[in-house]
């Protein structure tokens, strides 16, 4: 792939983000930002995830066969999201209560499937545990900037500490309850998207059609 | 013809496999097989490993809550410790009364209320909880003589999206309420989610269930009400505020826990 070490972790931040310019992942970017502390836990749970399937997947990618690889791609990866679950579940009890069913469907998760698929099955090793911490920090970027919006001005707080004092609390905030549903996510990440392609024109895709002048007869 | 055999058939069966290209039916089964099993070994060793610790999160998730609605809870108190003071019993809904059938340190309220042999099926069902056990696990908190100080009820009902569980604690005369406060629920972040807000949990202290004449008055609702018996609705939050107003009537109601109530107070129970 003519790639360095240090662009398989850095490139999948800005100029190759799996949400921004693959738009993968977008489902659980919106159920697990209305709150930062929520946003950060499930983003480093898909970094793990992420970084070991892509690990294991290409240890093995010389044995799995092309019939079932897909298969053995979803049980390696339904292996470590159950382990990252029942980890949770022990030492983190509080937030596997918020996450609740998240966790489970990091499994359906593209960016997780896709980097087995689009990468693991054809790289050594570290490399492709590189693209894994990779993306999942990519993707993390994103859901700790989505969070961070979704609850300053839904919630008025940051990680749980008030910033904005709000009128519930008796305060002068009047909280944005749009911002603690799911579909505020779709605005802002929309907005991240077009922020980003401005930024760097070169990840707008060419148009799949053209629109032609035909002169009339 | 017995040289040329020699030479095309490999030696053993494991050779003959291991010279199998890696798309063929034997070695495709074989890593199916081979990591279905290698995977079921580490989710299986890594669940019942950390049983213990998940378990004992769970319990002491509820004891807090207990202690929470007590209003005995503080950042850092040993929770095993002041959730001794508690004294767990169980009550037969049906005649209000204790009842040893079963251990009250390991009764699951939960799977009793789904088990067609130990609840009813609601005809009646304000709450919409579709069935209710017949017997319920309360928390008596007692005074250091020995009298009752408080009683902690489990109540759970439907609200908006999900099935609220909670705890209401009483006071010793079993009509004042000291909390209320629901551990369990999925309701609209920032809007139904407010009932975990300590300002609206803090309306239910020291309101009355019923009146001098023993009628029902709790209520939740929007506006004013009966100074003694009205909580205010949550804005935003018309019917989590109506499922919790539901599932407090019930669960206060005959139905519920007034025969048990009516038990204690008169010191039959």
């Amino acid at each position: 792939m003519g790639q360095t070490k240090k662009d398989l972790l850095i490139d999948p931040l800005v100029d190759n983000n799996p949400i921004t310019l693959q738009v993968l992942g977008i489902c659980s970017a919106l159920a697990v930002t209305s709150s930062l502390q929520v946003a950060v836990v499930m983003a480093l749970a898909v970094t793990v995830v992420t970084a070991f399937a892509s690990m294991f997947i290409s240890m093995l990618r010389n044995y799995i066969p092309g019939s079932i690889r897909i298969i053995v791609q979803m049980v390696i990866i339904a292996s470590l999201v159950i382990l990252v679950d029942q980890v949770l579940k022990a030492y983190a009890f509080q937030i596997s209560k918020t996450l609740s069913v998240f966790v489970g469907l990091i499994i359906t998760n593209c960016i997780v499937m896709g980097r087995a698929e689009a990468f693991a099955m054809k790289n050594p090793p570290l490399d492709s545990f590189l693209d894994g911490v990779g993306n999942g920090l990519g993707y993390g970027l994103i859901l700790l900037l989505v969070g961070f919006i979704r609850e300053l001005f839904g919630a008025g707080s940051l990680f749980g500490f008030t910033v904005l004092e709000t009128v519930n609390n008796g305060g002068w905030y009047v909280p944005n309850g749009l911002l603690l549903l799911p579909p505020s996510a779709f605005f802002i990440i929309g907005l991240l998207i077009w922020g980003a392609r401005t930024w760097k024109p070169a990840q707008v895709e060419a148009r799949e059609y053209k629109i032609q002048t035909v002169e009339a007869h | 013809m017995p040289e040329q055999d020699t030479i095309t058939a490999p030696l053993s069966w494991f050779g003959r496999f291991k010279a199998l290209p890696v798309d063929s039916t034997p070695k495709t089964i074989f890593v199916a097989v081979v990591l279905c099993l290698f995977c079921s070994m580490i989710v299986a060793a890594a669940a019942v490993s950390l049983r213990p610790t998940q378990g004992a999160n769970k319990l002491r998730d509820k004891q807090v809550n207990i202690l929470q609605v007590a209003g005995l809870y503080a950042q850092g108190v040993d929770v095993g410790t002041v959730f001794a003071s508690f004294e767990p019993r169980i009550v037969d809904m049906k005649t209000g009364m204790f009842t040893d059938m079963f251990d009250a340190a390991t009764f699951d309220d939960r799977a009793a209320s789904s088990d067609p042999e130990l609840s009813t099926e609601l005809k009646d069902d304000p709450a919409m909880i579709g069935r209710q056990s017949n017997f319920t696990t309360v928390y008596l908190l007692k005074n250091s003589d020995g009298s009752l100080d408080k009683v902690i009820l489990p109540i759970y009902g439907y609200g908006l999206w999900s099935t609220l569980y909670g705890f209401i604690a009483l006071e010793e005369n079993g009509n004042d309420i000291f909390g209320l406060q629901f551990y369990e629920h999925a309701e609209t972040p920032g809007l139904g989610a407010e009932v975990d807000n300590p300002r609206w949990k803090a309306q239910w202290s020291g309101k009355s269930l019923r009146d001098g004449d023993g009628s029902l008055l709790i209520q939740v609702a929007k506006g004013t009400g009966p100074e003694k018996h009205h909580v205010d609705a949550l804005a935003g939050a018309t019917l989590t505020s109506n499922g919790v107003d539901n599932l407090v009537k019930f669960w206060m109601g005959e139905a519920g826990f007034a025969p048990f109530l009516r038990n204690l107070t008169a010191g039959e129970a």
